[in-house]
């Protein structure tokens, strides 16, 4: 067993720095294809050819792109992701200065998402057809289809301006007691958890019952053993791959795609890092996130399969 | 030209002084007798009551701490006085900075860190600094830093947006610990005003690290990161006795408009800024706030590009300012906050504007004649416009409307908001824009409107506009100026390619527990400037 996994571990690792290679290939190449650069983005209006071309000397922008990705490349592995073009300070300190945000709110909405989505999967898929799992249908259809951004908006109306309960914004910086970190976090974190338990839960649902309807779900229920035993003992283990995906699918998304929760709560985390870095065509930067983001979801998809094996026995050998 | 500027220093002292009565609640009449008795209640008294006149009821108070969410910011923001861009920044570097003058709320330059700017040919300026200011880490103000402060704008490496107003200083150089003589290349009579912009913030002789802000300020900088917020404490060394008012100021960016709006009414934040005209009935109907429009020279103006085909020809360019249905765009796209613009960049309420001009008005019949005239009745044209560019797609739309009737079809052409300015802007033969106020409608003009410019968005070649252009900076009778200035205003009006039809309004919202606000010719937050003069009444 130590064998196959460490085996898949290594093969991963050595087809995940092929992929980040390509990735940050590919970046590159978008970011350059995109109208503008980092001088004329941040001139503006006030941009003239001589300011334009002075401050493209500045950055370095003047040299052909294949040479700044070489730079840039070389730096990386040497473990310096070079300056933010826009503002001059490290990419380093910039995500280091988010990063802990991002992952926190990640694992807020992590904890009080997935042991949810599990139950309601899987009591949905023993129950499967009574009013309740039609219920939870229902209400993942409608969770996963409201957009994120009409959530968050009611909740800030509905909670911040008519009741006031929360507050509009999640202050991060100001957490001093369990009781801020509670409503700082109340509003974000309900805001992903709508799309995010309705997927798993959803995902989980499909799995078990995928399960519930083999064979040898039918032979532990002529032995007699509860149904209870039956789902959690027989079936469960044999689901945990797929489930374990939908997870980390998810998981993925909580580490660089909650762009809208950020800005709507105006929560400095790593998406509006990358937007900015974006707009402002802040090409380190912007592909320092990508790099991260990449290598995030690699690590993700890496802990599903292992646990998938370690769970299945037949995946043991 | 040397009494002038010795009337800007009476002038600064009696507003001093009589700001401080104001503030030790000295009656409304007695102050009014202190100005009639010296003689200037006509030329000061108007802006000076009405700037004050909210706080007269109340004396500000001291102490407190508020949270203020504006609209632009990004990963961008700097402290760099000298690459600020938008309002985020401006305000920022108005908290720790201070510059060699202020400019009041009638465009007029009040003297702050100078004690006096003395010419006598408008090109060579002689600058006496004020004594006893510190800069925040206690350093004395001397010559050396504005020299440094001023100069580095024009090296290229710096970035500076402000380039093209440094280009004029010929030689800036140090005659003394607290005096320095500036050199321009030709007269500029505009100079004070022009150093009362952010840009022309005075940092330490050297500063090239930018992480945090050491000015003369009114706000020390205990905390600023780019993107997320900075954190503001008041400066007790501050070279205005008693300001500013507030302890602390925690400044951040909410781009998103509902999300800043909710944030003001859920009690979140105290002040914001750039509410959407859609929004304000949300703000004003509230109890508990308050909404605040300042009659700003912001316009959004449709720019046919002289150089760029079919547009070239002066009747397309009178048939479409005529196709202009100003008062439907201004009820439309800014629900009446604004007012209506006459194709010439000077706002009513500056001291230069030329109110003889007759306001063009919404004519189909003229402007069929005119298209005609030109030969370009049944063509369709490309009109581009963005949501960068404020109100522009309404505009668009309302404009098609209209030049359909006349004979016209208008494709607009719809571009995202991100790199607009460097890919769209002025590059098209139909192109919308929007240039926010400057301090001096010499600036104006010399940035959008001169033959030369890089910016000049029409294109236009105008002999006789540059002439006046060039005359009217160095110009010291007020009056002559004036008399150019209307003549320049006239010939934009007939002939540039760039259609004005509204100037907008700015409008901010805040919790009516903050007092002491007031608005602004040059932008809204008190024309950035609101750090020192508010105070919250707990």
């Amino acid at each position: 067993m130590n064998g196959t996994i460490a085996r898949l571990v290594l093969k991963r690792l050595g087809v995940g720095v092929l992929t980040l290679l390509i990735v940050s290939l590919v970046i590159f190449t978008i970011t350059a294809l995109l109208p503008g650069d980092a001088a004329q983005a941040l001139l503006g209006q006030e941009a003239t050819p001589e300011t334009v071309a002075a401050l493209r000397a500045t950055f370095g922008l003047d040299q052909p792109a294949h040479l700044r990705y070489l730079q840039w490349l070389g730096g990386l592995v040497t473990g310096d992701p070079g300056n933010s073009l826009v503002n001059g300070l490290p990419v380093a300190d910039l995500i280091g200065s988010r990063l802990p945000n991002t992952l926190k709110l990640a694992a807020i909405a992590a904890l009080a998402a997935v042991p949810l989505a599990l139950t309601i999967g899987i009591v949905s898929a023993m129950f499967r057809g009574s009013l309740f799992d039609r219920l939870m249908n229902m209400a993942a259809v409608s969770a996963v289809s409201v957009p994120e951004f009409l959530i968050a908006t009611l909740a800030v109306l509905l909670f911040a301006v008519h009741l006031q309960w929360l507050p509009a914004l999640s202050h991060v910086s100001e957490i001093n007691s369990f009781g801020d970190m509670l409503r700082a976090y109340a509003m974000p974190v309900l805001t992903l958890c709508c799309g995010l338990v309705a997927q798993m839960a959803r995902m989980t649902r499909a799995a078990v019952i995928d399960q519930l309807s083999a064979p040898y779900v039918e032979m532990a229920m002529l032995k007699g053993a509860r149904p209870v035993r039956v789902v959690l003992t027989h079936a469960l283990p044999n689901a945990v791959g797929p489930i374990a995906n939908a997870v980390a699918l998810s998981l993925s998304y909580l580490l660089g795609g909650v762009i809208i929760v950020e800005s709507i709560f105006h929560y400095p985390g790593i998406a509006t890092l990358m937007l900015d870095a974006v707009s402002g065509r802040d090409i380190p930067l912007v592909q320092a996130c990508a790099m991260l983001f990449c290598v995030g979801y690699m690590v993700l998809v890496l802990v599903a399969d292992v646990s998938a094996i370690v769970s299945n026995p037949r995946l043991r050998k | 030209m040397k009494d002038k500027n010795e009337k800007f220093g009476a002038h600064q002292d009696l507003v001093e002084r009589v700001s401080e009565d104001l503030g030790r609640g000295v009656s409304r009449r007695d102050v009014l007798r202190a100005l009639m008795a010296s003689g200037i209640l006509a030329t000061t008294a108007g802006g000076l009551l009405t700037h004050t006149g909210a706080a007269f009821a109340q004396t500000p108070k001291k102490g407190g701490k508020i949270r203020v969410a504006v609209g632009a910011g990004s990963t961008a923001d700097t402290l760099d006085p000298a690459k600020g861009g938008n309002i985020a920044d401006s305000v920022r570097h108005y908290m720790f900075y201070s510059r060699l003058t202020t400019i009041d709320t009638e465009l007029t330059p009040q003297m702050a860190l100078a004690e006096s700017m003395n010419t006598k040919d408008g090109a060579l300026w002689t600058v006496k600094l004020r004594k006893d200011v510190r800069f925040h880490d206690g350093k004395p103000l001397t010559s050396a830093d504005v020299v440094y402060s001023l100069l580095r704008h024009k090296n290229p490496a710096t970035g500076s947006k402000a380039r093209a107003v440094a280009e004029e200083f010929e030689e800036i150089k140090v005659t003394g610990p607290l005096e320095l003589q500036i050199k321009l290349n030709s007269p500029n009579v505009d100079l004070p005003a022009l150093l009362g912009t952010a840009h022309f913030s005075i940092i330490k002789d050297g500063t090239t690290d930018f992480t945090t802000a050491i000015g003369t300020g009114p706000y020390k900088c205990k905390e600023f990161k780019p993107g997320v917020r900075s954190i503001s404490v008041r400066n007790d060394d501050y070279w205005k006795p008693g300001k500013p008012y507030l302890d602390e100021i925690e400044y951040f960016s909410i781009p998103d408009e509902a999300a800043r709006v909710n944030a003001l009414l859920s009690g979140d934040v105290h002040l914001i800024n750039a509410i959407n005209p859609r929004s304000a009935p949300t703000v004003s109907a509230a109890p508990g706030y308050t909404l605040f429009e300042s009659k700003t020279g912001h316009y959004t103006d449709i720019i046919m590009r002289d150089n760029l085909g079919p547009v070239k020809n002066p009747d397309f360019v009178l048939a479409m300012k005529y196709m202009l249905d100003r008062e439907q765009m201004l009820k439309v796209a800014m629900r009446g906050f604004g007012i209506i613009g006459n194709d010439q960049p000077v706002q009513p309420s500056n001291r230069f504007y030329f109110s003889g001009l007759p306001q063009r008005t919404f004519d189909l019949d003229k402007a069929k004649f005119h298209l005609q005239k030109a030969g370009m009745a049944g063509q369709t044209l490309p009109m581009v416009a963005s949501t960068a560019a404020n109100g522009s797609v309404d505009m668009a739309q309302i404009l098609q409307l209209s030049a359909q009737k006349a004979g016209l079809n208008l494709d607009i052409k719809r571009m995202p908001a991100d790199g607009y300015w460097s890919n769209h802007w002025a590059k098209h033969p139909m192109s919308f824009g929007n240039i926010s106020p400057r301090p001096t409608v010499d600036l104006m003009f010399t940035l959008f409107y001169k033959s030369n410019s890089p910016q000049n968005v029409s294109g236009w070649k105008n002999e006789q506009f540059d002439q006046l252009l060039d005359a009217a900076r160095g110009e010291t009778n007020d009056a002559k100026r004036k008399q150019m200035y209307a003549d320049m205003q006239v010939i934009v009006h007939e002939q540039c390619g760039v259609g004005i039809p509204m100037f907008i309004n700015s409008i901010d919202g805040f919790t009516n527990k903050l007092k002491g606000y007031g608005s602004h010719p040059l932008a809204g937050l008190m024309g950035f400037d609101f750090a020192e003069h508010v105070w919250l009444d707990a």
